[in-house]
């Protein structure tokens, strides 16, 4: 990533990562934060510090707010009450500091979202052209290394009509890396593909992990937060319930809504 | 199951109950009819006129209209031809539609986005324009611009005025006219090369930010290269035009254009009512673009015009263009209400005076018919094309 990481090269499969990460700064902090959907209360006093580079895996049963939560961080859904301050600047109703997050903050959504009457080039060179202002040239090189990172560059100039779920999905982390984020969200990228379509997707997040990417990841994808969740968050009932490494999390739940959830998705 | 295979064997139905044949036996009928009833028809005609001698034929163009008509685009006086007339009826129709056509684009679109916006009174006020004016007869809207609105103006000696320049008064909108002088032709090049100079910046412009991503302001620039080239060049050629300015003759305004209070009526009229059901259309064009292409445009730092117009609109088009098209050939055909309040359009001049006088009746509605069937032929053509431009490209 062009970002300023540090030398120290992570591996996706440490699994003591906290401790690595103690020195770096906070990227993300969520203080006792609101949400409510008129009377419908969704999000009850969250509190979450994400360290640069930090994988953090957020599971939890449908309509639990995960989702919701994650949607706060990049403004696509407005909290009511508390702090949520994105790489130093605070998420308030000042469009200028939404826009500079919504700059840092890439986003990737169950439904791909592409833009289908732009190819798959066009989608990821729109944003790099309008908001970063960068020549079209460059915008194309970038684009086509992300394609070919994320292995589909001979795809670029078909439009999103006439690829598979799973390339869509890849060309849609491209096209938010693209824009040379700080912080990648995953909205249950996965959800939406057939199982053989699952594997091309995570593994290519995987490799993402690995480069030392700050990332939040809404997902019911355990084998995922097993090898790469520096933190699995368990939410239920709109309120973080649980919060523990991977090994510790699978292994020796706290909680009991948590030990529930576990044997519930582990069972088969 | 052996005895299925032998029934279901192709035994080579009867011919009426072959579908094949029952199709091509129907659509024998169906057309044997349409002939006998058109043949029918022209062969009635044809004996009635006989038997009344009225004679057929196109000849009745070239005779005398004998009649004045109100307003004309084309120059006309009552000693011209029936076919004179029929050149003024249809520039009068042209002019109101084409006048309505922009204005219920341009309203259209502003109301159906604003039916959107999350300013709960401007979306409310769009909601009850939409509701009240699209369920209202157009007829009545007419009647009530023309009759309520225009009629109650005040008279020609109390005429509101405007700097004494623009007067308004219940026969129409005076306004000064221009009149060019010699050496004007400066300021015509002046407008052509402010025109070419502008579409070569835009191409520049373009270039510039494939080549350096810097986004040239297109639209002030071009703006001010389109007016001050003009002015420029009318100050230098020794400002080569001259003010008609309307001025009070006797009972009325004589002098600078007027702009008849049917015409405007009938304008106002077509642009409300059209507007209102092309907002509705803007609107549905608008929600079919899922939730989601909005997000991911935020989610990738486009802000809201920007998003808008390159994720939004695009998407929109070939939704909303289809419906348009035929609202823009409902306008144009319901501008023959004109003759409810006497403009002096297609139908209110040439179907009404002119038929009345010579009485050639299938001549004159033939005509007719086939001005506005051509009409409406080329703004499909037109919008066809366009809609293929804007097209999806999927697959």
């Amino acid at each position: 990533m062009g970002n300023s990481m540090t030398e120290q090269t992570q591996t996706p499969e440490t699994q003591s990562a906290p401790s690595s990460q103690e020195d770096k700064p906070d990227i993300i902090r969520v203080e006792q934060m609101h949400k409510w959907y008129g009377d419908f209360h969704v999000l009850k006093d969250l509190n979450l510090t994400v360290k640069q580079g930090e994988r953090i895996v957020i599971c939890g049963p449908s309509g639990s707010g995960k989702s919701t939560f994650i949607r706060c961080i990049n403004r696509l859904e407005e909290h009511q009450q508390g702090k949520i301050i994105v790489d130093d600047v605070e998420l308030t109703d000042d469009v200028r500091h939404i826009d500079t997050v919504r700059r840092e903050v890439g986003m990737v959504f169950q439904h791909f979202n592409l833009f289908p009457h732009l190819t798959v080039l066009e989608n990821c060179c729109l944003s790099p052209i309008w908001v970063r202002k960068i020549p079209r040239k460059e915008a194309e090189a970038t684009a086509m290394e992300y394609l070919e990172r994320v292995k589909i560059p001979d795809q670029a100039n078909k439009y999103p009509g006439q690829l598979s779920g799973g390339q869509q999905q890849r060309v849609a982390i491209a096209r938010a890396l693209c824009m040379k984020p700080k912080i990648m969200l995953f909205d249950e990228p996965t959800s939406a593909l057939d199982p053989e379509m699952i594997k091309e997707v995570l593994d290519v997040m995987i490799e993402l992990a690995g480069s030392g990417m700050t990332m939040l990841c809404v997902t019911h994808e355990m084998g995922f937060a097993k090898t790469v969740a520096d933190r699995v968050i368990f939410m239920d009932g709109g309120e973080i319930v649980e919060e523990a490494p991977p090994h510790e999390f699978f292994s020796h739940p706290k909680e009991p809504r948590t030990q529930k959830f576990l044997q519930q998705i582990l069972q088969h | 199951m052996k005895k299925q295979t032998i029934d279901s064997r192709p035994a080579g139905p009867k011919p009426w109950y072959d579908p094949r044949v029952r199709s091509l036996f129907f659509q024998a009928v169906v057309i044997a009819f349409v002939f006998w009833g058109g043949w029918t028809l022209v062969d009635n005609t044809l004996s009635n006129m006989e038997s009344r001698g009225i004679s057929t034929g196109f000849g009745f163009l070239d005779e005398s209209a004998g009649f004045a008509i109100i307003m004309s685009l084309v120059p006309y006086d009552a000693t011209m031809s029936y076919g004179r007339t029929f050149w003024v009826g249809l520039t009068n129709t042209l002019l109101v539609s084409a006048m309505g056509v922009v204005a219920a684009t341009i309203l259209g679109f502003l109301i159906g986005v604003a039916r959107l916006s999350n300013n709960w009174l401007v979306a409310k006020i769009s909601l009850v324009y939409i509701e009240v004016i699209r369920n209202i007869p157009l007829l009545l809207q007419i009647f009530f611009w023309y009759f309520a609105v225009l009629s109650n103006l005040p008279s020609p000696r109390q005429s509101v005025d405007v700097g004494g320049t623009v007067f308004l008064n219940n026969r129409g909108l005076y306004l000064p006219e221009p009149l060019t002088q010699d050496g004007f032709g400066l300021v015509w090049g002046a407008i052509i090369v402010a025109i070419v100079a502008v579409v070569g910046l835009k191409r520049w412009a373009k270039r510039r930010q494939l080549a350096t991503g810097e986004i040239f302001p297109t639209f002030r620039v071009g703006l001010a290269i389109v007016v001050l080239l003009p002015v420029l060049a009318y100050f230098v050629a020794g400002q080569p035009l001259v003010w008609d300015i309307p001025a009070l003759k006797g009972f009325n305004f004589g002098g600078g254009i007027t702009l008849i209070p049917e015409l405007a009526a009938l304008w106002i009229a077509l642009s409300l009512y059209t507007a209102s059901f092309i907002a509705e259309i803007v609107r549905s064009g608008i929600l079919s673009v899922s939730k989601g292409q909005t997000e991911a445009a935020h989610a990738l730092g486009l802000p809201n015009g920007l998003t808008l117009r390159l994720v939004v609109i695009p998407q929109a088009m070939r939704v909303i263009i289809p419906p348009l098209t035929s609202q823009y050939l409902n306008l144009v055909k319901n501008s023959s209400l004109a003759t409810a309040i006497g403009y002096p359009d297609l139908v209110a001049v040439f179907m009404g005076t002119t038929l009345n006088q010579t009485g050639q009746a299938v001549e004159v509605v033939a005509i007719t018919m086939a001005v506005y069937l051509t009409i409406s032929l080329l703004i499909s053509l037109f919008m066809n094309i366009y809609n293929r431009a804007v097209a999806i490209k999927e697959r």
